[in-house]
């Protein structure tokens, strides 16, 4: 399908924000209370505010309704008469995403799947897990702990964040570099298209017939199929972990230090960068005892049996040597490794703390490239007048900037968000990506449109029409329509090259 | 552009006006697999070269048409490798024909299949645009992961003109055990084995013995050997025997009837006295050779959870376990979008698509 083609029925239910006509609540609610219970059907002004936003809460828009269903039958009931009614659908999990996948629309239902909170069954023979998708990260591998395993995807929210929405998001973690991503530890799904018709992909064997749309699925920003439940892979539990702390006096020796860990064979189960501002933040919170003097920290943690984490920590710490590190601290204790890990993972609150807002970006750029990207943030910060401080998961180098502003002051939100822009455009220029694990959302469709040409995401809609005809799950997320980058794009061409750099624009 | 891509695009371009059907073609080491093979031949081989390769960052791009033995070669010589082990069935396959078949060799259970690898891909479509899909960085969750779908699709959504490939150092250490087991024995020791933290990369089991391959930092492998006892093969018999899995040179293989692969949840028990299988992947890979017919392998499998694959030999018929009626509408509807006239590879994948 060419463009030109898919231009007309992409732009259908694509503005989220658009009012539905008068009576529309009613006779969506009155469709839907044939197949739900009462108490699943939420349709007053007050109890759809709740619903408004997600993590990213510059977003906000309440639903034409909120579904609670808490059975298969239920689920497939509400899209088939969503389906016949025409009306928009965006599932949720818990609400923590970051890009705003999860904002209701206007004229549709937010179908939540905060009830379908079971874990089904732990094989610990099979070693999997089968739950539905409204349970938290974390509650599977504290489950899976007697039996030895645990679920490897940790995202930052993982004592919040749903199943449901790792797998619409292809969440990763600190861990990614060793265990891989969502993608890769979840070995199977059952869901329902728009239709109401039920799909199983994937399973406990381990290749399946015909093309993966397993692989298609996951990360696919609920626009493809609503998922009810999931099948995970589960792994042996290390018997140990143990981590390095590096201080360097640059960041650019440290991004190298990065890529020398790698080069020399090793793979640290999580290899971690915080720069000084962050250190600075987070210190005085949570006391991790992070040297304030050094302009880069690196966490690298290695882990496996006694006598192999004892081998790697050894290379790893030559290697940070002879990178120049200033000075190198290894966890003598599972408290002083869980200490050395608290300022990384407290990161987002300490921003928190320090600054009235935070913009969190999620690019991501070859290892390479990330003294580079710290240097051209420094010179953005002057440009936007704008604080950023940076926490980066660098061994995959993805990247977590944190732009500090406050929504009160005027212009300050439009200039965090056109910093924001101005790294992920980088991020493409260096051969990387917009996003490394929180999803496109409504978020950075701008920046779609610099990351992929029109033939590019002509495809993505094409994929979306095979699964969703109509368009109505989660529309308006995840693709820019072509309209939405002939207006960005009057500013921007691709590849982050701005006509006319001679103009100031603010 | 590219000489050889100018071709090819010409190719389908006038293909898809035409409407007629091409089978895309690398070094032609899976002919023999999948359902048919329809339409004019469009070698992929002339468009080839690594495109870019630095070992720090994990990543190896490569045109489609780049002899596999080049790629691992060249990751050789930075002491890394492909850790999903790609089979080339004897012959030398190209990248392109690895991604677009989706097979993984021994180290599947345990280190990932070819798309668990594959961060990125620029595919021909039928309007002869390329475009570029996922990218060269290992976490990347923007658009679609169609660069994912290809992997598998024998070709069926256009040609696959460039992958991007993760790819990982090479185990310092290595050692093969051999065990004296019977099947019940090797499937619940495998399983027992994968739930407990050892650097396991491989396992086998054939006619009461059982193999299983240890890989990772030396004092890993040293530890692991001394807990799990066994007979130590010496590196050259292990290494033999790993190649010959990957490649079906091994014993098993030479078999004169059909030989039926089926993929099955690790824990499933035997399946049938009717023959002895060749059990891969930690029991998730079983390989069957028989002349029962198909209903009876598809059946077998399917009550165990998987799925039955006529992998070569015996009589024609359908290759693959067929599809439920929801995923091959999904992948009737997929098809028509990104191939509206039918030219890519017509029925290798899905008969009827």
């Amino acid at each position: 399908m060419t463009p030109s083609e898919l231009a007309v029925d992409e732009s259908r239910f694509s503005e989220a924000s658009q009012a539905p006509p008068p009576g529309r609540r009613a006779a969506v609610a009155s469709a839907l209370r044939a197949w739900l219970p009462a108490d699943a059907l939420l349709t007053r002004d007050e109890d759809l505010k709740a619903y408004e936003c997600d993590g990213l809460a510059v977003f906000r828009q309440p639903p034409l309704l909120v579904a609670l269903p808490r059975t298969e039958d239920e689920v497939s009931a509400v899209l088939r008469e969503c389906h016949r009614l025409e009306v928009p659908v965006v599932a949720r999990g818990a609400g923590t995403g970051l890009s705003g996948g999860a904002t209701p629309h206007a004229a549709g239902v937010l179908l939540s799947l905060a009830r379908f909170d079971r874990i089904v069954e732990i094989d610990s023979a099979a070693r999997v897990a089968r739950v539905q998708p409204g349970v938290r990260n974390l509650r599977v591998s504290e489950a899976a702990a007697a039996h030895g395993l645990f679920y490897a995807p940790d995202p930052s929210s993982q004592i919040a964040c749903s199943i449901g929405g790792n797998v619409a998001e292809n969440s990763g973690g600190v861990h990614c570099l060793k265990y891989g991503l969502t993608l890769h530890n979840v070995l199977g799904v059952r869901g329902y298209t728009i239709d109401g018709e039920r799909i199983e992909l994937g399973g406990r064997a381990l290749d399946t017939p015909g093309l993966d749309l397993l692989a298609l699925c996951i990360g696919s920003e609920g626009l493809l199929l609503v998922v009810t439940e999931v099948l995970l892979k589960l792994l042996p539990k290390p018997e140990l972990a143990r981590v390095v702390m590096a201080s360097f006096d640059d960041v650019g020796k440290a991004g190298d230090a990065v890529a020398a860990i790698i080069a020399a064979g090793i793979i640290p189960a999580g290899l971690e960068m915080m720069d000084r501002k962050a250190s600075q933040a987070v210190e005085p919170f949570v006391k991790a005892g992070y040297d304030l003097a050094a302009e880069a920290i690196l966490l690298a943690e290695s882990d496996g049996t006694t006598e192999e984490v004892a081998e790697e920590i050894a290379a790893i710490e030559q290697v940070l040597r002879s990178s120049g590190a200033t000075a190198l601290a290894v966890s003598a204790s599972e408290a002083e490794r869980l200490r050395f890990w608290s300022g990384r993972k407290n990161a987002f609150p300490a921003a928190g703390r320090i600054s009235p807002d935070y913009y969190c970006m999620d690019g991501t750029i070859p290892r390479k490239s990330l003294g580079h990207m710290l240097k051209a943030i420094e010179q953005m910060e002057q440009q936007h007048g704008l604080k950023c401080m940076n926490v980066f998961h660098a061994g995959d180098g993805n990247l977590h900037p944190l732009v500090l502003f406050d929504a009160n002051r005027t212009g300050e939100w439009e200039r965090a968000d056109r910093f924001g822009a101005d790294i992920l455009e980088l991020c493409v220029r260096l051969g990387g990506t917009i996003t490394g694990e929180h999803g496109v959302g409504l978020e950075k469709l701008n920046s779609m449109c610099v990351q992929f040409s029109a033939a590019e995401r002509a495809a993505f809609f094409a994929v979306k029409r095979a699964f969703d005809p109509p368009g109505l799950l989660n529309p308006g997320k995840a693709i820019p329509t072509l309209a939405r980058c002939a207006e960005y794009g009057r500013m921007h061409v691709r590849h982050g090259q701005i006509a006319h750099p001679e103009i100031p624009r603010f | 552009m590219d000489a050889a891509l100018q071709e090819l695009r010409q190719r389908i371009i006038e293909a898809h006006a035409a409407r007629s059907p091409l089978r895309l073609r690398g070094a032609g080491t899976k002919d023999f697999y999948g359902e048919r093979l329809d339409g004019a031949t469009l070698d992929m081989r002339g468009y080839r070269g690594v495109v870019e390769y630095e070992p720090s960052e994990l990543v190896l791009t490569a045109r489609c048409g780049t002899p596999l033995s080049e790629v691992e070669t060249l990751l050789q010589s930075k002491r890394q490798f492909l850790a999903f082990e790609p089979p080339g069935f004897g012959g030398d396959p190209t990248i392109g024909g690895v991604v677009a078949a989706g097979l993984s060799g021994p180290r599947r259970a345990h280190a990932g299949a070819v798309r668990d690898f594959v961060l990125g891909a620029v595919l021909l479509p039928a309007h002869g645009e390329p475009l570029h899909l996922g990218g060269k960085v290992i976490k990347n969750v923007a658009g679609f992961d169609i660069a994912r779908l290809l992997c598998g699709s024998l070709g069926i959504l256009g040609a696959i003109l460039q992958v991007s490939i993760k790819v990982l150092p090479l185990p310092p250490a290595q050692a093969t055990l051999r065990f004296e087991l019977s099947l019940p024995q090797a499937l619940e020791s495998f399983n027992r084995w994968a739930g407990q933290p050892l650097p396991i990369s491989a396992t086998a089991w054939w006619r009461g013995q059982a193999w299983l391959r240890l890989s990772g930092a030396q004092a890993a492998v040293s530890a692991a050997r001394a807990r799990l006892g066994g007979e130590l093969l010496e590196a050259r018999v292990g290494d033999a025997l790993w190649r010959s899995l990957r490649e079906q040179t091994h014993e098993f293989f030479r078999a004169g009837t059909a030989v039926w692969r089926l993929s099955l949840p690790s824990t499933a028990p035997p399946l049938t006295e009717v023959a002895t299988p060749l059990i891969e992947w930690g029991g998730a890979l079983r390989w069957y050779a028989s002349v029962q017919p198909a209903a009876h392998w598809r059946a077998l499998a399917a009550a165990a959870g998987g799925t039955a694959l006529h992998w070569r030999g015996g009589q024609a018929g359908q290759r693959f376990h067929p599809l439920s009626s929801a995923v091959l509408a999904l992948h009737r509807r997929l098809k028509t979008r990104l191939d509206p006239h039918g030219i890519f590879n017509p029925g290798r994948l899905v008969a009827e698509l």
